[in-house]
C-alpha cells in the first residue's frame, strides 16, 4: 500500500463517524433502535479500516517518519495556517485503541441503553466523539489538535449531561467543560506563543525551529513555560492535579460512556498530546510533568480508598493511572509511559464496563423487585456477584490483577517499565520523591482494587437485589471477554517480564529531544556533537520578520519518529541507569503489589482486622480521603465564589457608577431643563406678561377718561386750557 | 456600479411604497417588505461575485457632486472589508424581517416602513465614502431605531431609547465637529484646494496633521465610535437597548449597529489618523481586555436571558476592538471576521431568546428549566448558538478570536503579550455564563408548569435559522472564503501602519501598482475602482 493510500484511507477512517453522527441527528428518532445497530456497523467497518491502516503502517514502514497531508486553512498576513493529517508508529496504534474500545462500547450500549427514550441522539453522540478523538490522534498539528480538542469537550459535555433531567449530571457536564476550558487556556497561550516564534503549527516545523536553536522571545525560560502551558491542555484533559476534580462527577454520564470517554480514550488525549510535543520539553518541563504526574498518581490512589461508589473507586483509579502515564513521559520513560496508555485503555475500559454490567444486573434486579430508592451504584449494597455473575467476575478479575501490575499481563509490562523510570530518574535527577509516589500509588492501587472487588463479588450477598442479579446477554459480555483477553501479556511482547524485544517497544521508541543541549537533563543528551546550527540568534521576534529569515535559511523539519531500535541507538546515561534499574523496580513493585493485595484481603476478604479500627485510629486521614481531600469544597470557597463575587461588583459597579452617571447627567440635564423652564416661564414670559399687563393696565386707565360725553371734553378742555395759560404766563 | 446603487437604495424606495399601502393590509406590507429585503439580498450577491479580490482598493466607486461648496458629494464604494460587511446587512435584514412576523402585531405598517428605512441607512454607513455623506447616514439610523425601540419595545423602552439615542448622538457631535475641523484643514491647509469631505483624498494626507492635532481628531472620532461598539466604559445603553428593543430591533442592533463603531475605527481613525491610533493603542486595547473581562463576568450573573446576551456583545467586542488595535493584519482579519461572527451568533441568540418570549412574554431565566425534554430541536439550535459563541473551534466564533488574539500577541504596536493573555481568560468566562445560563433554561426537569406546553418551532422558525447556522459552520470550517475577501485591504492598511510606525512595508506585492512612497509618510494616487 502506498503512503497516499494510506493517508486516505485515513482520512476515511476519520469521516466516517462524522457522517455516522449527522445520519443518526436527521434520521435517527425515526429509526428508533435500528440507529444502534447502523451506528455500530459503521464504526465494526471504521475499526476493520484502521485496523488495516495500523497494520499496513507498523509493518511496512516501521521507520519512516510521519506520513503527512497538508492543507492550507487561512491565509494570514505572510503566513498561512497550515492543517493537515499525519500517520506516524504512535498514530497507527492510537487508531486502534479508539476504534476498537469506540466499537466495543458501541456494542455493549445495545443492551446498556436499550431503554432509553434518546436511544438514537445516543449513539448519534457517540459518532461525534469517535471522529472527534480520531480527529486528535491523526493531527500532524497543534491547531488541529486543538480543534478537535475542543470538539472532544463539547462530545464529553454532551454525553456526560445525557441524562440532563438529572441536575447532578448536568452539573457534572458543565463543570468537566469549563475546568477543561480553564486547562485549555494554557494550551491556547502555549499556541499563540508557538505561532508567533514559529510561524507554523506543524509539529516537525516547530520542533525543526526549536532545534535551529530559534526560542520563544529567545529564552530558555519561555521555551519551557511555551512546553507547561501546552502541557495544561493534557492537564485538564487528563484530569491531573490540580484540575483532577471534573473527572468522578463526570461518572454521572451513562456508564458506557464513562468507560469510552472517560475513562479509555479521550482523557487520555492529554497523555496522548505530552507525547506528540515530546520534543519540545525542555529538562524544567518534564520535571513538571512528573511532579504533576506523581502528585495525581498519589493523591488520587488515596482518594479511591474509601469511596463506596463502584464508579467512583473506578474513576479515581482512572485518575491515578493517567498520573502514572504523565508521570513516566515526564521521566523520560517515554515507551513505558505510552505502552501504559494502551494497555490502561484496555483494562480500564474492561472495568468500567464491567462496573456497567453489574449496575445493568442490579437494576433489573431492582425493578423485579420494585425497589427504585436504593443506590444500585453503592457497593455496600453488592456483595457475592461471583456466583451470579461469573463472567463478568472473571474478566474483572483479570482487569483487577492487569492494574495491579503483576506478571502475565499488560499492566505489569507498561507499569514496571514506567517505575523502573521513575527509580533511574531519583538516581540521576535526585528527585526521589517521584519514585516514592509512583511505588506507594502502585501499592494503594493494588489495595484499593482488590477491595473493590472483594466488597463487591466475593463473600455473601448484602442486599436481596444482589442475591438476585443475573448475568447479561452476549452484548454485554462478548466486549467484557475481549478486553480481558486483550489485557494479557502476549500482545505486546512474548516475553512476560520484559517487553523490551516486543514490537511495541521496538515501534514506539522515544523521539529525540528537539531543545537545546543546555536546557536538556545531561544525562538524557545523547554523547554526540551538537549541530552546528545551534545557535541562531533571532534578535527581532516580530512575526513576518522570522517567518521570511526562516524561509531564507530553509531549516529543515524536524523528524518527529519512533524508529525500530536496528537503526544506530542513541545512547544516554539515562537509558543505561534505567536498563540497570530494570530488575530492582520489578522485584520492588511485586513486592508493593502483592503487599497491597494481602492487606486487602486481610481487611476485607477474611476480615482478619476490621477496617474501621483504622477509621477510628485516624479519622481524620479517613475524612480526609472519603471528601476528596475536600478540593471541591475549596476550589467552590475561592475560586467560583471568587469570581461570582467579582461578577456581582461587576454589576453594581455597571448599575450604580456607571449608570448612576450617565443618570445623574441626565438628571443635571433635566434639572437644567426646569431651571430654564422656570426662567422661561417666570421672567420671561412674566416679563412679557408684565409688558402686556401694563399696557392692558395703561390701556383701561385711558379709557376711562374717553367716555364719549361732551360735557366731559368740554370739562377737560378748559381745564387744559386754564394749565397751558397758567403755564405760559 | 448598479448593484451597489441598487442595494443601498431598493430599501428605501421600498420603504417609501410601503406609505401607500393600505394599512389595514398587513400581510401585503409584511410579504412586500421581505421579498424587497429578499431581492436586496440577491442583487448584493452580484457585488460580492464580481468583487475582485486582489484589488486592495475600493471597488464599485460612484462619485455623484452634490454641495458642491462643500465638496460634499454622493460617494459610495467597497472595498473587502465593508463589502464583507454589507453582505451581512442584507443577509441579516429578510432574516429579522421574518422573524417579525409573529411578534410585531401593532403598527405593522410603520413597523416595517422603519425597518427598511433602518437598511437603507445601514448599507449607507458601510458604503459612503465621504465623511459628509458618512454622518449624514450615521445620524439617519437614530431616527427608526430609536422608534424601533420606542414603539414596538418592551416594558421600559422610553429610558431605553432615549438613553441609546442620547448616548450616540453626544458621540456623533464630536464627530461632526471634527469632520468640519478635518475638511478645513485638510482643504485649506493641506492641499489647498477648497474645503473638503472626499474620504480618498482626506485619506491620503490625513496623516500629515501634526499629531497633536491629529489626537484631537483621532479622539473626537474614537469617542463617538467607542459609544456604538460599546467599549467599557461607554456601554451602559447597551443593556438596555438590547434587552427594550423588539426582537427584531436587538438582532438588527447587535448584528449591524454595533459594527459601526468597529467599522469606523477601521475606516477612519487607522486610516486618516495612523499616528495617532499608534500613539494611543496600547490605551484603548487596555480598555478592550477590561470589557472582554468584565462584560463576560457581569453577563454570568444577569438573571434575564436577553440581558446576558447583551453583556456578552461587551465581552466579544472588545475583541474586535482589541484586534483592530493590534494593528496587524491577523489582527484586523480577525476582527473583520469576528464582526461577521458576532453579527450571526449574538444575532441568532436574540432570535432564540425572541421565539421563547414569544410563547412564555418572560425572559427571566428562573421561569425556565428542563426545556431540552419540550422543545428539543430548540434546544439543539440554541447549543449551536451557544457553542458559536463559546468559540468552539469548528464553527465561526474560535476563528474571529483566535485571529485576533494571535494579532495582539504578536503586534509589534502593542509590544506586549500581556494584552492577549488577559483577554484569553474571557474565553473561560464565556464558557462560565453561557453554559451556566444553558443549564438552567434547558436542563433538569419541568417545575414550571406553564412550560408543559410550549410548542417546539415552527417552519417559519426553521426559516430564519437554518441559514444562520449554516454560515456559522461554513466560517468555522472554511474561513478563507470570507477572510480572502478582506485580505487585501486588510493587507494595505497594515503596509500603512508598519509604514509609518516602522518604515517598513511588510506586504510589498500591493505596491506594484502604487507609488508608496516608503520614505515619507504616504501619498498614494493609486486608481480608484474598476
Amino acid at each position: 500500500m502506498t503512503p497516499e493510500m494510506l493517508l486516505n484511507l485515513s482520512i476515511v477512517i476519520l469521516l466516517i463517524p462524522i457522517l455516522d453522527f449527522a445520519f443518526l441527528i436527521f434520521f435517527g428518532k425515526k429509526l428508533g433502535r435500528a440507529s444502534g445497530f447502523i451506528g455500530t456497523s459503521v464504526l465494526g467497518i471504521d475499526l476493520i479500516l484502521a485496523l488495516i491502516v495500523a497494520f499496513v503502517r507498523l509493518t511496512q514502514y516501521p521507520n519512516e517518519t510521519m506520513q503527512q497531508y497538508k492543507f492550507d486553512w487561512i491565509n494570514l498576513g505572510n503566513t498561512s495556517v497550515t492543517l493537515g493529517i499525519g500517520i506516524d508508529n504512535l498514530t497507527a496504534i492510537m487508531l486502534i485503541v479508539v476504534t476498537l474500545i469506540s466499537f466495543l462500547v458501541h456494542l455493549f450500549s445495545m443492551e446498556y441503553m436499550r431503554e432509553d427514550s434518546r436511544f438514537s441522539r445516543f449513539y448519534a453522540y457517540l459518532g461525534l466523539f469517535t471522529f472527534s478523538m480520531l480527529g486528535i490522534v491523526i493531527a500532524n498539528n497543534f491547531l488541529n489538535m486543538f480543534i478537535f480538542w475542543e470538539l472532544v469537550g463539547v462530545s464529553s459535555y454532551l454525553l456526560i449531561g445525557f441524562w440532563y433531567e438529572k441536575d447532578s449530571a448536568a452539573n457534572a457536564g458543565k463543570k468537566a467543560f469549563i475546568v477543561n476550558r480553564i486547562g485549555d487556556l494554557g494550551f491556547l497561550i502555549g499556541l499563540m506563543i508557538i505561532y508567533s516564534t514559529y510561524g507554523t503549527f506543524i509539529f516537525e516545523d516547530v520542533f525543526g525551529k526549536i532545534h535551529a536553536g530559534i526560542l520563544p522571545f529567545n529564552s530558555g525560560f519561555w521555551l519551557t513555560l511555551m512546553g507547561i502551558l501546552v502541557f495544561g491542555g493534557a492537564i485538564g484533559k487528563s484530569a491531573q492535579f490540580p484540575l483532577h476534580v471534573w473527572l468522578p462527577d463526570a461518572m454521572e454520564g451513562p456508564t458506557p460512556v464513562s468507560a469510552l470517554i472517560h475513562a479509555a480514550t479521550m482523557v487520555a488525549a492529554g497523555v496522548y498530546l505530552t507525547a506528540r510535543v515530546y520534543p519540545m520539553f525542555t529538562a524544567d518541563a518534564l520535571l513538571f510533568i512528573a511532579y504533576i504526574g506523581a502528585l495525581t498518581a498519589f493523591i488520587a490512589a488515596t482518594i479511591a480508598i474509601t469511596q463506596v461508589d463502584f464508579k467512583r473507586v473506578l474513576a479515581y483509579s482512572t485518575v491515578s493511572q493517567l498520573g502514572y502515564m504523565v508521570m513516566g513521559l515526564g521521566v523520560g520513560a517515554f515507551t513505558s509511559g505510552f505502552m501504559h496508555l494502551v494497555t490502561h485503555a484496555w483494562f480500564k475500559a474492561l472495568l468500567f464496563l464491567a462496573s456497567g454490567s453489574v449496575i445493568h444486573a442490579m437494576h433489573h434486579s431492582m425493578h423485579k423487585a420494585h425497589n427504585h430508592d436504593m443506590d444500585p451504584q453503592d457497593i455496600r449494597n453488592m456483595g457475592g456477584l461471583r456466583k451470579t455473575m461469573p463472567i463478568t467476575y472473571i474478566t474483572f478479575l483479570f482487569a483487577t490483577i492487569a492494574i495491579s501490575g503483576i506478571p502475565f499481563t499488560s499492566g505489569f509490562l507498561s507499569k514496571d517499565g514506567i517505575l523502573a523510570g521513575t527509580l533511574a530518574f531519583g538516581e540521576l535527577s535526585g528527585h526521589w520523591f517521584i519514585p516514592i509516589a509512583g511505588f506507594g500509588a502502585a501499592a494503594i492501587t493494588a489495595f484499593y482494587m482488590f477491595r473493590l472487588t472483594i466488597i463487591a463479588f466475593h463473600g455473601k450477598p448484602k442486599t436481596s437485589i444482589a442475591e438476585h442479579t443475573h448475568e447479561n446477554n452476549g452484548f454485554i459480555t462478548i466486549p467484557l471477554i475481549i478486553l480481558a483477553v486483550l489485557s494479557l501479556w502476549f500482545f505486546y511482547s512474548m516475553n512476560p517480564l520484559n517487553p523490551d524485544e516486543g514490537w511495541f517497544h521496538q515501534r514506539t521508541q522515544a523521539p529525540q529531544s528537539a531543545v537545546p543541549a543546555s536546557l536538556m537533563w545531561n544525562f538524557m543528551n545523547p554523547e554526540k556533537e551538537i549541530n552546528a546550527n545551534e545557535n541562531i540568534n533571532v534578535s527581532n521576534n516580530r512575526l513576518h520578520t522570522i517567518s521570511n529569515e526562516l524561509n531564507k535559511t530553509g531549516i529543515p523539519a524536524f523528524l518527529v519518529t519512533h524508529t525500530l531500535v536496528s537503526q544506530p541507538k542513541v545512547e544516554t546515561e539515562f537509558k543505561e541507569t534505567l536498563h540497570h534499574a530494570h530488575v530492582p523496580a520489578m522485584i520492588l513493585s511485586l513486592i508493593v503489589a502483592i503487599s497491597g493485595i494481602i492487606l486487602s484481603f486481610v481487611y476485607y476478604q477474611f476480615k482478619v482486622y476490621d477496617p474501621d479500627s483504622i477509621v477510628n485510629l485516624y479519622p481524620w486521614l479517613y475524612k480526609g480521603s472519603f471528601n476528596k481531600w475536600f478540593f471541591d469544597e475549596i476550589y467552590q470557597a475561592t475560586f467560583i465564589n471568587g469570581t461570582i463575587g467579582l461578577a456581582k461588583v461587576g454589576a453594581w459597579f455597571d448599575f450604580n457608577v456607571i449608570d448612576g452617571i450617565v443618570n445623574f447627567v441626565a438628571a443635571i440635564g433635566r434639572g437644567l431643563g426646569h431651571i430654564t423652564g422656570i426662567f422661561d416661564f417666570h421672567i420671561i414670559d412674566g416679563l412679557v406678561n408684565l409688558s402686556a399687563k401694563i399696557s392692558g393696565w395703561l390701556g383701561t386707565a385711558l379709557r376711562k377718561p374717553q367716555s364719549g360725553t361732551i360735557q366731559a371734553y368740554l370739562v377737560l378742555t378748559v381745564l387744559g386750557l386754564v394749565v397751558l395759560i397758567l403755564l405760559f404766563i | 456600479m448598479i448593484p451597489l446603487i441598487i442595494t443601498l437604495l431598493l430599501p428605501l424606495i421600498s420603504s417609501l411604497l410601503i406609505l401607500f399601502m393600505n394599512k389595514e393590509n398587513v400581510k401585503l406590507i409584511k410579504y412586500f417588505t421581505l421579498i424587497s429585503s429578499l431581492i436586496t439580498f440577491l442583487i448584493s450577491l452580484f457585488l460580492l461575485f464580481n468583487f475582485n479580490n486582489t484589488n486592495p482598493d475600493i471597488q464599485y466607486y460612484i462619485n455623484v457632486t452634490w454641495v458642491s461648496s462643500l465638496d460634499a458629494g454622493f460617494r459610495i464604494g467597497l472595498d473587502g472589508m465593508s463589502l464583507l460587511l454589507v453582505m451581512l446587512i442584507t443577509f441579516i435584514s429578510p432574516i429579522a424581517i421574518l422573524s417579525s412576523f409573529d411578534s410585531i402585531k401593532t403598527r405593522e405598517k410603520e413597523y416595517y416602513f422603519m425597518i427598511l428605512l433602518l437598511q437603507f441607512a445601514m448599507v449607507g454607513v458601510f458604503t459612503a465614502l465621504d465623511t459628509f455623506l458618512f454622518y449624514i447616514f450615521w445620524e439617519l439610523i437614530l431616527i427608526p431605531m430609536y422608534f424601533i425601540i420606542g414603539i414596538w419595545g418592551g416594558k421600559n423602552r422610553l429610558y431605553a431609547t432615549v438613553k441609546f439615542f442620547i448616548f450616540t448622538m453626544v458621540g456623533s457631535l464630536f464627530m461632526l465637529v471634527a469632520i468640519i475641523w478635518l475638511g478645513n484643514y485638510v482643504g485649506n491647509e493641506i492641499l489647498k484646494t477648497g474645503f473638503t469631505t472626499d474620504y480618498l483624498k482626506i485619506k491620503e494626507v490625513a496623516n500629515l496633521i501634526p499629531l497633536n492635532y491629529q489626537n484631537w481628531l483621532f479622539w473626537a472620532f474614537a469617542i463617538s465610535f467607542f459609544i456604538k461598539v460599546p467599549l467599557f466604559p461607554l456601554h451602559t445603553w447597551l443593556p438596555d437597548a438590547h434587552t427594550e428593543a423588539p426582537t427584531a430591533g436587538s438582532v438588527i442592533l447587535a448584528a449591524i449597529l454595533l459594527k459601526m463603531g468597529t467599522y469606523g475605527l477601521i475606516r477612519f481613525n487607522l486610516e486618516f489618523f495612523t499616528s495617532a491610533s499608534i500613539a494611543n493603542a496600547s490605551l484603548i486595547s487596555i480598555f478592550a481586555v477590561i470589557g472582554i473581562i468584565y462584560g463576560a463576568l457581569v453577563a454570568a450573573i444577569q438573571t434575564d436571558i436577553k440581558k446576558l446576551v447583551a453583556y456578552s456583545s461587551v465581552s466579544h467586542l472588545g475583541f474586535v476592538v482589541l484586534g483592530i488595535f493590534s494593528m496587524t493584519a491577523i489582527g484586523i482579519q480577525g476582527a473583520i471576521i469576528q464582526m461577521v461572527n458576532h453579527g450571526l451568533s449574538t444575532g441568532m441568540l436574540f432570535l432564540l431568546v425572541g421565539i421563547i418570549y414569544e410563547r412564555r412574554h418572560t425572559r427571566e431565566i428562573s421561569e425556565y428549566g428542563g426545556i431540552a425534554r419540550i422543545m428539543p430541536v430548540y434546544a439543539t439550535f440554541f447549543a449551536i448558538a451557544m457553542f458559536s459563541s463559546v468559540g468552539l473551534p469548528g464553527l465561526n466564533g474560535f476563528v474571529g478570536e483566535y485571529l485576533t488574539l494571535i494579532g495582539a500577541f504578536t503586534s509589534p504596536i502593542l509590544n506586549s503579550w500581556g494584552y492577549a493573555i488577559a483577554a484569553s481568560t474571557g474565553v473561560i468566562f464565556a464558557a462560565v455564563y453561557l453554559l451556566w445560563m444553558y443549564q438552567r433554561v434547558f436542563f433538569g426537569t419541568v417545575d414550571n408548569p406553564s412550560n408543559l406546553n410550549l410548542k417546539d418551532l415552527s417552519k417559519r422558525e426553521w426559516a430564519f435559522l437554518v441559514p444562520i447556522v449554516i454560515f456559522i459552520v461554513w466560517i468555522g470550517l472554511h474561513p478563507s472564503t470570507f477572510t480572502n475577501i478582506s485580505e487585501n485591504s486588510t493587507r494595505k492598511l497594515v503596509n500603512k501602519i508598519e509604514n509609518v510606525k516602522f518604515g517598513i512595508t511588510p506586504y510589498p506585492e500591493l505596491l506594484k501598482n502604487s507609488n508608496l512612497k516608503t520614505n515619507s509618510n504616504q501619498i498614494n494616487n493609486n486608481k480608484i475602482g474598476k
